[in-house]
């Protein structure tokens, strides 16, 4: 029996669907081990604590809330410390969070403070005897290696949409802790937050992902791909990096081995014609749909669904059967 | 500046991948090993960096077999200065011991500036970068897409999930590069000479004990053959059945 540290990511003071993930996968775990604790820990600004019913619902069975004015960005600093902190004070076998742009910063920080091996981006976990067994994607997904993590207390970070989110409902105990370091000491300050366009939903958190490549042919046509995932609704737009090379889209929204891994329920790839490089971020995605003029591009190899056509006139005629589907025609 | 950077060598990331009869790492007949994408990044920023900023040293580290010492050359004929090689028969999956072989070599060498690739395509991890300065106790800035230095101070751009972050720290600091930062060169003839006669120094690598091992390694499961439902706009309402009805995804 053994409780489980869980570092659940907020955005704004409200959950991100990677720290419902990694609570689920924290229960787990703790059930695995004979039934410890989850102890799910939030960081930000007053009010963050109203999280704490929503973590309980999912497993928590404490909530441990850290506020501070001092946490209206991401303060890597100081929560490393305070994670690290509270990982010290108890007998925990494991501190579990999201491979998020968060996560990857902070478990690196956690396993070096803690000394205490870190499994990344993985996407099972068990536990037997003094071991956790892992599974993670390697080889930009082209490799699955099981791993073996030895120790009694271990750091092991979960890839997005891996793990499902499941309703487990206990009533949550709610701690306060005081941040173990202040923040206006942190070394590495944030200056500006760029935000991203209005109303978008993060590649990493959408269900629904249209993504567009060069057969679009020019800049302006991304349109009809914009268009398209706000037929949806609930759509992020990706590019391949043959179009973030050009600078048609940012850097950000490029999908692939080097930049990010994605696994929707449903991909729509457009004008894309399946570089080995762009398959790695997108071949695990549950359904895909590929448009593409050329039918032997390697894009329809995967795809469940395929259609040989031009972009520019297959995807707003989607759009337009998208939006009729919706309506309830 | 002195600036160090820490690279590692990794098969091509376009290739086939077959795993070894050991079923605990890849086969790697046949593949063709260089430097990882993302520390040929963080070499480049180093080499621009000090370019821009008159008389400083690039230094890169790499731990692994003499194989490693092909890339630590690479790396000097873009134009570092020197090379360090931390010896060990083979490279473990386990990033905090590399950390700590590489903080135990880097600790004292007076850099101002310690750059890392944000992850390498084999554990595709990322904890060694962040896990070095840790055990430095220096500043890290991950997955940095623009870096510029000015007065002993850094800043940085990161990427995030639907925004991006700039940052300040002070020096000395470590800076993971992600992509488009900047285009690694091609080593030129005269680099490649040059390179010849730069030192590369090997000592062995202080990495501990590895506590996470690899079990057993699988190609993941082949998706099912892809299949083309049509042609043109004609086939957009079958398209839209088959979301309903089979995939119920709309």
């Amino acid at each position: 029996m053994a409780n489980v540290l869980v570092f659940a990511e907020t955005r704004g003071n409200a959950l991100r669907k990677v720290a419902l993930e990694a609570v689920t996968a924290a229960r787990a775990l703790a059930d695995a081990t004979g039934g410890g604790e989850v102890h799910a820990l939030v960081a930000g600004t007053a009010g963050v604590g109203s999280v704490a019913e929503q973590l309980g619902q999912y497993g928590a069975d404490v909530v441990v809330t850290v506020e501070h004015a001092g946490y209206t960005n991401f303060d890597r600093e100081s929560v490393a410390a305070t994670i690290a902190e509270r990982a010290k004070s108890g007998s925990y076998r494991a501190v579990v969070l999201g491979f998020s742009a968060q996560g990857r910063d902070l478990g690196p920080r956690l396993a070096a403070k803690l000394d205490a091996p870190i499994a990344s981006d993985v996407t099972a976990i068990s536990a037997s005897g003094d071991s956790l067994t892992v599974k993670h994607p390697g080889y930009a997904n082209k490799v699955i290696a099981t791993l073996e993590v030895k120790g009694p207390l271990a750091v092991v970070s979960v890839r997005p949409s891996a793990f499902t989110a499941e309703p487990n409902a206990k009533s949550a105990r709610v701690e306060a802790m005081a941040p173990a370091s202040d923040p206006s000491a942190s070394k590495v300050v944030v200056k500006e937050i760029a935000e991203g366009g209005k109303g978008t939903i993060d590649l990493g958190e959408a269900p629904v992902i249209v993504s567009g490549g060069r057969g679009l042919k020019a800049p302006e046509n991304f349109k009809l791909v914009e268009e398209l995932a706000a037929a949806f609704g609930n759509a992020a737009v990706g590019a391949t990096r043959a179009v973030t090379d050009d600078g048609w889209r940012p850097h950000s929204d490029q999908i692939g081995q080097t930049g990010r891994q994605v696994s929707p329920q449903l991909y729509i790839a457009c004008g894309i014609s399946g570089a080995i490089q762009h398959l790695a971020g997108m071949r695990t995605s549950k359904t895909i749909v590929a448009i593409n003029k050329d039918k032997e591009a390697p894009i329809f190899k995967v795809a469940d669904y395929g259609i040989v056509g031009d972009v520019l006139e297959v995807v707003p005629a989607l759009t337009k059967a998208v939006k009729e589907a919706k309506a309830g025609h | 500046m002195k600036i160090a950077v820490c690279i590692k060598r990794t098969p091509d990331s376009e290739s086939r991948f077959k795993i070894a009869s050991s079923a605990t790492s890849i086969d790697e007949t046949g593949l063709k090993f260089d430097m990882d994408d993302f520390a040929s990044y963080a070499v480049e920023v180093a080499l621009q960096l000090n370019e821009k900023q008159g008389p400083g040293e690039t230094v890169v580290f790499a731990v692994g077999p003499d194989s490693v010492q092909e890339t630590l050359r690479k790396a000097m004929s873009m134009g570092a200065d020197r090379a360090v090689q931390l010896k060990t028969d083979s490279v473990p999956v386990d990033g905090l011991a590399i950390a700590k072989a590489l903080a135990a070599e880097l600790q004292g060498g007076g850099f101002d500036l310690v750059l890392f690739g944000k992850h390498a395509f084999d554990t595709s991890a990322g904890v060694v970068g962040t896990a070095t300065a840790e055990l430095l106790g220096i500043p890290v800035v991950t997955a940095a897409t623009k870096l510029d230095i000015a007065g002993g101070k850094g800043t940085a751009r990161r990427e995030l999930e639907g925004a991006a972050e700039i940052v300040e720290f002070p020096l000395p600091a470590a800076v993971t590069i992600d992509e488009g930062i900047a285009r690694p060169r091609y080593p030129s003839l005269k680099g490649i000479m040059a390179a010849k006669k730069k030192p590369l120094e090997t000592k062995p690598a202080q990495l501990g004990e590895a506590r996470v091992v690899v079990k057993s390694m699988e190609l993941p499961p082949e998706r099912p053959a892809g299949k083309i439902i049509g042609e043109g706009v004609a086939a957009v309402p079958e398209l839209i059945r088959l979301l309903q009805t089979e995939a119920k995804v709309l």
